[in-house]
C-alpha cells in the first residue's frame, strides 16, 4: 500500500468539503424544510449514479475579508449521472455555503457542466437555492451570471434544460431559469423575484410577503414562470423523472418509444360532449381517453387554464397535446393561453415531438384589459409557432372552431398534416347568433315579428354552416370521424408521419412576436 | 392537487354566444377599465408629494407646475393639463401615496 497516506489524506479532504457549510448550517437548511444539495442530487438521480466534479474549486477573492474564507466547493455541487438510465448533467447550489451565493468560480463550475451537457448532447438540470450574487465579488459575480445566461441561450432547443427552484432565486439569478425549458417549483420552498419585498416596500411603500410576491403558487398560477408545481421536494423529483421520460436527450433524437398500452378509459368518447353546445366539459378527460394507460403529464396546470398542454403517449410514442379547455373561460384564447401554447408548440418542434391539437374554442376573450395587454401580438405567437413547426401536426376539431380561433388552432391553412372533425363540430366564421344578425340584418329589420325572424335566421345559419361538412367540402378537413375512432386514427396518422420531412427557407432566425 | 370550490358562470364571448364555464383567478382579479377623467389628476406611480406650487381655488395656466411627486428617486413635476382652477387638493406634503391615488381635482 504505497499510497496509503495520500489516499487517506484525499478521503479526509473530500469528507470535509462534502460537508458543505458544516453541521450547523445543514441543520438550519433542514429546519427550513429543505434538503442539502448533495442529498437532493442523490434523491433525483438513479441510485449511486452521481459523479461529482470540481469539489476542490476555490474562489480567488481577497477583498472584504474574503481571503481567509474557505467556501467548500464554492457553494455549488456539479456533476453527471443518470435518470431513467439516461445521462444528465446536473448542478445544485449549496445554500449552506455562504447562502449559496454566486461568485465567479461558482458560476464557472456551472458553465463547465453546462458546456459538458451541450457537448455530450444530454439534458442539463439546475437546482437553484441561492441568496443571489456574492456582493464581495462585485462585477465578477455579474460576469458569472452573464456566462450562464449565454450558455442557456446557446443550449436552447439543442438539449432539454430544466430548472428546479428549491429556495430563494432572486434578482438577476432568475433569468437562468427563465431561459430554460421547464421550471419546477415547490410549495413553501421556492421564492423567485427580480426585486424582493424589502426593496418594494422602501421604494414604493407596498407591503407584501415573499410568498405572495413570488412564491411557488404565484409563479404556477399567476405569472406562468413555473411549469410544474409540487407540494414537496420528493414529489418534485418524481415529476422531473416523469417529464424526462417523454423527452429525447437532444434535438437530433426522438424520445424513447415505450411499450404501447391501451387507455384505461373504456366508455364512449362521445359521452364527454354535453348535449347543449354551450355547456362545458373537461378536455383532459378526452386526452386521457386517447393516451396509452390514460396517462397525461400536464404542464402549467394552474396557469391560463383555458388551454391545456402536456405530454402523453400514443402507441408508445411521446406526443405533445395542445387542447382548448371549455371548463375555463369557455376555452377561449387570450394573452396568457396563447403565450403558454406557443412556447409549448415550439418546445415540441425543437425536440421532434409530434403535436396533437384538440380544438373547441369559441374565439378570443373580449375586454379592454386583453386588447391593452397586447392580445394581438400574444395571439400571433400561436399562429407563428404552429406555422413554423415541422414535426407531425394533427388536429381534431371536437366542437367549436370559430373565426380566428379556427385558423389559429393548427388549421390546414397553417400547415397541419391532418385535420379531423367530430360530427358535432361547428366550423364557421363566427357563432350562429352573431352571424345571423349580420347576414340577415335587412330581413330581420323588415320582419313584422323581428324576434321570430331572428330565431328563424339563426336556425337557418346553424343548419347550413354550424357543422363540419362545409369545411370538409373544401378539403380543409380530411375526414369527419366518429369520436370512438379518434385513437385508432391518431395511431395510424402518427405512424405514417414518422419520416415526415418538411423544409423551411434558410434564415438566420425568424422573428416570432415576442 | 385540491380543487377549489367550483362556481360555474355565464361568459359571453360574442353576441348570443354565452357559455357556462369556470373563471380563472387571474380573470376574476383583472382590473376593470375605467375611463379617465380629465378633471382628476391621479398618481401614475407610487411616491411622495414633496412640494406644491398652487393653492386650492387658484387659477392656473396650462403647463404650469402643480406639484412634485417624488418616486423612484426622481422628482416628477405634475403639470396643469389645461387653463383652469384648482378645485381641491386631496394629498398632503410628505405623505406616501399609492399608484392611482386621486391627487388633485380641477375645474375648467
Amino acid at each position: 500500500m504505497a499510497l496509503e497516506k495520500e489516499i487517506s489524506s484525499l478521503r479526509e479532504k473530500k469528507a470535509i468539503l462534502q460537508k458543505g457549510g458544516g453541521e450547523a448550517a445543514i441543520e438550519k437548511q433542514i429546519a427550513m424544510g429543505k434538503q442539502p444539495a448533495r442529498e437532493r442530487i442523490a434523491a433525483l438521480l438513479d441510485k449511486d449514479s452521481f459523479c461529482e466534479y470540481d469539489l476542490f474549486v476555490k474562489h480567488e477573492v481577497h477583498d472584504f475579508g474574503m481571503a481567509s474564507k474557505e467556501l467548500p466547493g464554492d457553494g455549488v455541487v456539479t456533476g453527471t449521472g443518470t435518470i431513467n438510465g439516461k445521462p444528465v448533467c446536473i448542478y445544485a447550489q449549496d445554500f449552506t455555503v455562504m447562502g449559496g451565493s454566486l461568485g465567479l468560480m461558482h458560476a464557472r463550475k456551472i458553465t463547465k457542466i453546462m458546456d459538458h451537457a451541450l457537448k455530450m448532447q444530454m439534458p442539463c438540470i439546475g437546482i437553484n437555492d441561492s441568496g443571489g450574487a456574492r456582493i464581495q465579488e462585485g462585477v465578477g459575480a455579474l460576469a458569472g451570471y452573464g456566462e450562464i445566461f449565454y450558455r442557456n441561450t446557446m443550449a436552447s432547443g439543442v438539449i432539454p434544460q430544466i430548472s428546479v427552484i428549491l429556495g430563494p432565486c432572486a434578482g438577476g439569478a432568475v433569468y437562468s431559469p427563465a431561459l430554460t425549458d421547464f421550471v419546477f417549483v415547490v410549495e413553501n420552498i421556492s421564492k423567485m423575484f427580480i426585486t424582493g419585498p424589502a426593496v418594494i416596500e422602501t421604494v414604493l411603500g407596498e407591503k407584501i410577503s415573499q410568498e405572495d410576491l413570488g412564491g411557488a403558487r404565484v409563479h404556477a398560477e399567476i405569472t406562468g414562470n413555473a411549469h410544474i408545481y409540487s407540494m414537496s421536494e420528493k414529489e418534485c423529483f418524481e415529476q422531473i423523472r416523469a417529464l424526462l421520460s417523454y423527452l429525447p436527450s437532444n434535438n437530433t433524437q426522438k424520445a424513447d418509444v415505450s411499450t404501447a398500452t391501451e387507455p384505461v378509459y373504456k366508455g364512449n368518447m362521445e359521452d364527454f360532449i354535453p348535449e347543449n353546445p354551450k355547456q362545458p366539459y373537461d378536455v383532459r378527460e378526452i386526452i386521457k381517453a386517447i393516451t396509452d394507460g390514460s396517462e397525461f403529464f400536464e404542464i402549467q396546470e394552474l396557469f391560463a387554464r383555458n388551454i391545456v398542454i402536456g405530454f402523453g403517449r400514443i402507441n408508445g410514442e411521446s406526443v405533445g397535446f395542445v387542447a382548448n379547455q371549455p371548463l375555463y373561460l369557455a376555452g377561449v384564447l387570450d394573452c396568457d393561453s396563447a403565450d403558454k401554447a406557443a412556447r409549448f408548440i415550439r418546445f415540441c418542434d425543437a425536440f421532434n415531438i409530434p403535436i396533437v391539437t384538440l380544438e373547441d374554442m369559441p374565439g378570443y376573450l373580449p375586454g379592454v384589459d386583453q386588447e391593452h395587454a397586447g392580445v394581438i401580438r400574444h395571439g400571433a405567437k400561436v399562429l407563428y409557432a404552429y406555422s413554423e413547426a415541422t414535426v407531425p401536426k394533427i388536429t381534431i376539431i371536437l366542437r367549436k372552431a370559430y373565426g380566428g380561433g379556427y385558423i389559429a388552432m393548427n388549421s390546414r391553412h397553417l400547415g397541419a398534416d391532418f385535420v379531423f372533425a367530430w360530427p358535432c363540430a361547428e366550423i364557421a366564421v363566427m357563432g350562429p347568433d352573431g352571424a345571423a344578425n349580420v347576414i340577415f340584418s335587412k330581413e330581420i329589420k323588415a320582419a313584422e315579428d323581428q324576434n321570430a325572424m331572428r330565431k328563424e335566421k339563426i336556425q337557418e345559419y346553424k343548419d347550413k354552416f354550424a357543422n363540419p361538412y362545409v369545411a370538409a367540402a373544401r378539403g380543409f378537413i380530411d375526414a369527419v370521424i366518429e369520436p370512438s375512432q379518434t385513437r385508432a386514427l391518431l395511431i395510424h396518422t402518427l405512424g405514417i408521419s414518422k419520416d415526415k420531412t418538411e423544409f423551411r427557407p434558410a434564415k438566420k432566425h425568424g422573428l416570432p412576436p415576442f | 392537487m385540491s380543487e377549489e370550490k367550483q362556481e360555474f358562470v355565464d361568459l359571453t364571448i360574442e353576441e348570443g354566444e354565452t357559455y357556462e364555464t369556470l373563471l380563472t383567478e387571474k380573470y376574476k382579479n383583472r382590473k376593470k377599465y375605467e375611463q379617465t377623467d380629465a378633471d382628476h389628476i391621479y398618481s401614475i406611480i407610487p411616491g411622495t408629494v414633496t412640494k406644491f406650487f398652487v393653492k386650492e381655488g387658484e387659477m392656473v395656466k396650462a403647463g404650469s407646475p402643480i406639484l412634485i411627486l417624488e418616486a423612484m428617486k426622481m422628482e416628477n413635476i405634475i403639470k396643469m393639463p389645461f387653463d383652469g382652477k384648482i378645485k381641491k387638493i386631496l394629498v398632503s406634503d410628505g405623505v406616501r401615496i399609492h399608484k392611482g391615488s386621486l391627487m388633485v381635482e380641477l375645474e375648467k
